[in-house]
Parts: C-alpha cells; structure tokens; sequence
C-alpha cells in the first residue's frame, strides 16, 4: 500500500520533468508554475508513503538505503518548497525534479527495500541523528543544484552566448545568496547532526565518523573560504556539487555499513 | 455589418510616403466623413492604420481621402500602397499589431501603448462604438497573453537596453550598483540614462576633459570623477561603461588583477563600447568579470531578436485561437440580433443596440 503512495509521488516528479523539457523543446521556457504545484503534489505523496512506512516500523522510516533515497528526496523537496518561492527561485524546480525523480526512481528499481531480520527498537537521539543529517543533505542537494544554476548563468555570461534559459534564471548575485544561505543552513542542521549522533548511546564505526566528520570539514573550509574572501563565488558553487557528490557517497557508505552492521 | 482595416505600414511603405498619411485625420473626421459607424485611427512612426466599422460598404479610397492632407489631395496618379483586411483578416491583423508581431523589432511593446492610447483618443472623441470596443479590449487581452505565454518580448535589442539587461541579469537590482562612466560621448549618454531609468544612483562620470565630464554628470544625475583617479574606483563600481577615443587599451589584465583581489565576493561587468576597445579583451578570462564589447553587445541584440521570431509561431498560435473565438463571439451575437425581439438579459443590451 505504501508503495503506491511513493509510485504516484514518483508520478508527480517525472511529469514535472516531461513538463520543463516539453517546454524547453518548444522554446517556450516557462515552468516554474506547474513545476511547483507537481513538486508540491509529490511531496504530500511522500510525505503519506513515509508517514504509513513510519507507523509500521514504529519509528522514522530510516532503515535501509530504500527509505534513505525517499527520505533524502523527501527532504530536497521540502528545503525547495520553502527556498524556491522565498528567494523567487522557482525555477529551480526545474532543476529539483530531476534530483528528486531520480532519487526515488532508483529507490523504486533497485530492489535495496530489504526488511531488517530483527525488529529495530525506537532511539530517538539516533532518529533525531538520522533525519536532521538527511535534511541537512537537503539543503545541501539544493546548494548543489544552485550551484549548478550558477555555473550555467555564468557560462553563459562568460561566452556571451545566451539562451532562452538565460532569461529565467535568477540573477547572479540572487542566486549566490542563495547558494550561502543553503550552505549555512545545511551546515547548521549537520552539525547538529554529528552532534546527535554522539548522544545515540551506541559506540559508531570509525570509518564512519571519520567521513562524517570529513564532510562536515568540507562545507566548514568552504564556507570559512568564502567568508575570507579566498575563494570567488564561481569556486563555492563548483565546490557545492563536488560536496553534495561527496555527501551522497558518504551517504551510501553509511547506509551499506549500518545494513552489515545493524545498531540495534 | 462591415469591419475593415486600411492602412500602410513599414511593410509595404517608406516613411516618406507613410508621413504624407500621418497626423491629417482623427478618428471623429473619418467617421464624418468617411460613412463609418464607428473608426478608430492608430498612428505610429511606423504605421497609420484606420479600423472602422460601417453599414456598408466603403471603399479604400474614401478612407486615404480623409488621411491626406487638403494640399495632396490633388495629385493625381499616385496609388499609395494601402493595404485593406476585413472581417477575420482584420481581427487577425490587429492582434498582431498589438502583440508586435508585425513590428519592425519583433516583440516591441510600444506598440501596444500606442494601440491604447489611440483607443482612448477615439474612446473620448465618440468615435469608438461597441464593436470597436471589444475588439481592442479582446486585441490588448491577446497581447498580454502573448507576452505572458512566450518570449516574443524576451531580451534586449539595442546597446543600451542589452548593458541595462545584462546588468540585471547579473546584479539583480541595480538601485545598489555603482556605476562608472569612462567618456562622455552620446552613446554613454543613452546608455548611462537607460542605468539611471532602472534605479542605479550611484553614478560616476570621469573624461579626459573634465568639464565634460561635469557636464555629463550633471545631466544624468552622477558626479564627475577626475580622469587619473578611473583606475582606482574599479575596486569600488559594479559596473564600467566605457566609450573613450582612446587608440590604445585602458584596462589591461595586469592593471586589474591588483584590485580584483580586493573585491572577489563582488563580479565587475565591463560594457566596452569604444573602437578601438578601451579593455584588453583578455580580461574577460578573469575570474567575476564579464566584458562585453560593442560586437558582443550586438550579437546578445541579435540572438535576442532570433529568440523573438522563435517564438512567433507560438505566439501566433494564440493569436489563431482568439481570432476564432471573436468571429465566433460576434456572429452569435448577429444571429440573436435578427432572432424575433424578446426581453433582453442583462449584459446584451450593448450589443443588440449596436446591431451586432
């Protein structure tokens, strides 16, 4: 049952892709719009999947790499539907649905939706730990997709070869406020995180720690650099998809181990 | 019922012969003399259109007799080429006008200002009547919807309005941007006034004669900066329009990169429309600073204009829809004018005294 709600989500993402790039076929690039009411529609849907998956485990749906992929692309959605229309970056829905779909897509296909073998008690400092660090790697997906945006506007301005898309991204400079305003709010939810994760009361794999608190190293020397003024603004955004990138991977690593080494 | 345009435009008339036609009538005189029922006269620097509406009907002659002034009316063997659209021609003809699908800049807006105030000026002479009205009302409907559902008026295609756009394309807002004017020449003029009309109040001025440059200041609403001191404000200004008689380049690389350093967090847009250029062309390579010269700035104008006729098939798409959907409107609202006479609901009235 709960699936169908995560298979119409799905549903709901992938028409908003269909949509931009029906749009931006015909030239006709305005999918701002309907991009946030599909997105919007999708996260009620994930939000039901993960609120019935929830009640059947008695505690947050974060139990396998299935239920991290629909919890972290719950999260994206959830940090773009409070960003995208406060700082008119609605177009980054355009970019959102993508990341999203295809986190959930693969979430869908792999068959990773492996039921633990013993029944996992409730911790809430390790509940609270597990989904304030997978918000956090929300906020850092949408840095990372502005970052992308940025990256695109300044291509553009650089070569002097613009687009129709040219015209609906937001502003250079709008959209690295953005880019710093995700970086700070993801760094602050991952601190608070990490921080958690030491309260759980489980002794935590090295290896673990190590990368986490790697990660978190990272968006600190990236925000520290900026803050001094070392790094230009077209080096934070690169950096912001080569962190995301890491963050996924870190991710991926820490749901492999813990499914070979479950905290019970 | 007759509806019809007559007009010349930049299609199909010079502006020696389109001025023998503009400025001799109004709308109220064709309808005197023109045997309209109702005319609406719409003039711009590159058309002079009438739209009338007559009970029968009335030939193409008697319309340009009332457009040429009592002086030219004489001449003999002169065929203007006018042109004539009736019925749903004529609906379609003026949805493109007022969409600027048939302006000489794709996509302009003008035109539609210029549509509505024509409309006002008959409106308030008496010589719009209810079918007049609502075909302009449905033509400044359908330009809207044109200009909402697709990039027919997208991006910038002149010098001036290219710097303003990219300017905002890169700074967002620009009532908190710098700006430095290096020459005082008439193109920094426009193109500093085209900054001032989108919000810049931070604006300097700086020439080799330095009168000129107050000069120029003064005009535009900045302050004058002495011409030794333009290097040093690249680390304060956003953004450099220069257009300096200069035979060798101003701004070098080596002279940038100290002050770039200074101001990372900030990009620096450099509008060169000098030639021979005032910037090396290789500061474009640094990093936060875009430089456009003036070929650069004509290619975004042109591919701004290609993007513009991408769309018109779009655009007249729409048009198509709304032209079908106003036939349609008016001979419904013909065929309840000739039905038995009943009481009249609320909202017909209008129409079935007009006879439509």
């Amino acid at each position: 049952m709960d699936r169908y709600f995560l298979i119409i989500s799905t549903v709901c993402f992938l028409t908003a892709v269909v949509h931009t790039v029906v749009e931006f076929r015909a030239k006709v690039f305005r999918p701002w719009r309907f991009n946030f009411f599909a997105i919007g529609l999708g996260f009620l849907f994930q939000t039901a999947f993960l609120s019935v998956r929830g009640h059947e485990l008695g505690r947050c749906p974060i139990t396998n790499l299935f239920e991290v992929f629909v919890f972290l692309a719950w999260s994206v959605a959830l940090i773009y539907l409070l960003v995208g229309p406060a700082y008119r970056l609605s177009l980054m829905g355009a970019f959102t649905a993508p990341v999203v779909l295809l986190l959930q897509g693969l979430a869908l296909i792999a068959p990773i939706d492996v039921r633990h073998p013993v029944q996992l008690t409730a911790n809430s400092w390790l509940e609270f730990h597990a989904s304030i660090s997978l918000i956090a790697y929300g906020a850092f997906a949408l840095a990372c997709i502005a970052g992308v945006m940025y990256l695109l506007q300044e291509r553009q301005l650089k070569t002097h070869q613009l687009h129709s898309i040219f015209y609906h991204l937001p502003p250079l400079t709008n959209l690295f406020a953005a880019i710093t305003r995700l970086l700070w709010l993801g760094f602050a939810l991952y601190t608070l995180g990490i921080a958690s994760g030491f309260l759980t009361g489980h002794p935590l794999p090295r290896t673990q720690v190590v990368a986490a608190v790697a990660l978190w190293l990272l968006y600190a020397a990236i925000l520290q650099a900026w803050h001094l003024k070392w790094l230009a603004p077209k080096r934070v955004a690169a950096l912001c998809i080569l962190g995301f990138s890491a963050a996924l991977a870190l991710l991926w690593g820490i749901t492999f181990t813990a499914q070979l080494n479950p905290i019970p | 019922m007759n509806f019809f345009c007559i007009g010349l435009s930049h299609h199909t008339a010079n502006v020696a012969t389109r001025e023998q036609f503009a400025g001799n009538a109004t709308a109220e005189l064709i309808v005197r003399k023109g045997a309209c029922c109702e005319a609406l006269l719409l003039t711009t620097c590159n058309r002079v259109e009438v739209y009338a509406v007559s009970n029968k009907r009335v030939s193409t002659d008697e319309i340009t007799r009332c457009l040429v002034s009592e002086t030219r009316r004489n001449l003999r063997n002169y065929a203007p080429p006018f042109y004539r659209y009736e019925d749903d021609r004529c609906v379609q003809h003026l949805f493109r006008v007022a969409s600027g699908l048939d302006s000489m800049v794709v996509g302009e807006s003008e035109i539609l200002g210029q549509a509505k105030k024509a409309y006002e000026s008959a409106r308030t002479s008496g010589a719009v009547g209810p079918f007049l009205h609502r075909l302009f009302q449905r033509a400044f409907r359908v330009a809207k919807q044109v200009r909402t559902h697709t990039d027919i008026a997208r991006g910038a295609v002149s010098v001036g309005s290219v710097a303003v756009e990219l300017a905002q394309r890169i700074f967002g807002k620009l009532s908190r941007c710098k700006v430095l004017v290096l020459g005082a020449g008439e193109t920094s003029e426009r193109t500093a006034r085209a900054f001032v009309s989108r919000g810049v109040t931070d604006l300097r001025v700086s020439n080799r004669s330095f009168d000129r440059a107050c000069e120029l200041a003064q005009a535009v609403g900045g302050h004058a900066v002495p011409f030794d001191d333009w290097t040093t404000q690249c680390r304060e200004i956003d953004i450099l329009l220069t257009s300096t008689a200069s035979e060798t380049a101003l701004l070098t690389p080596e002279i940038l990169a100290p002050m770039l350093r200074e101001r990372l967090d900030r990009p620096l847009f450099i509008i060169d429309i000098a030639v021979p250029r005032d910037v090396d062309s290789d500061v474009n390579e640094m990093e936060g600073v875009y430089l456009y010269d003036i070929d650069s700035i004509r290619s975004v104008a042109e591919q701004s204009l290609a993007m513009r006729r991408q769309q018109v098939a779009a655009a007249e798409a729409i048009i198509s829809d709304h032209v079908t959907d106003f036939i349609d409107s008016i001979s419904r609202g013909l065929s309840r004018a000739a039905q038995p006479a009943k009481q009249p609901s609320l909202g017909e009235t209008s129409l079935r005294t007009s006879g439509l």
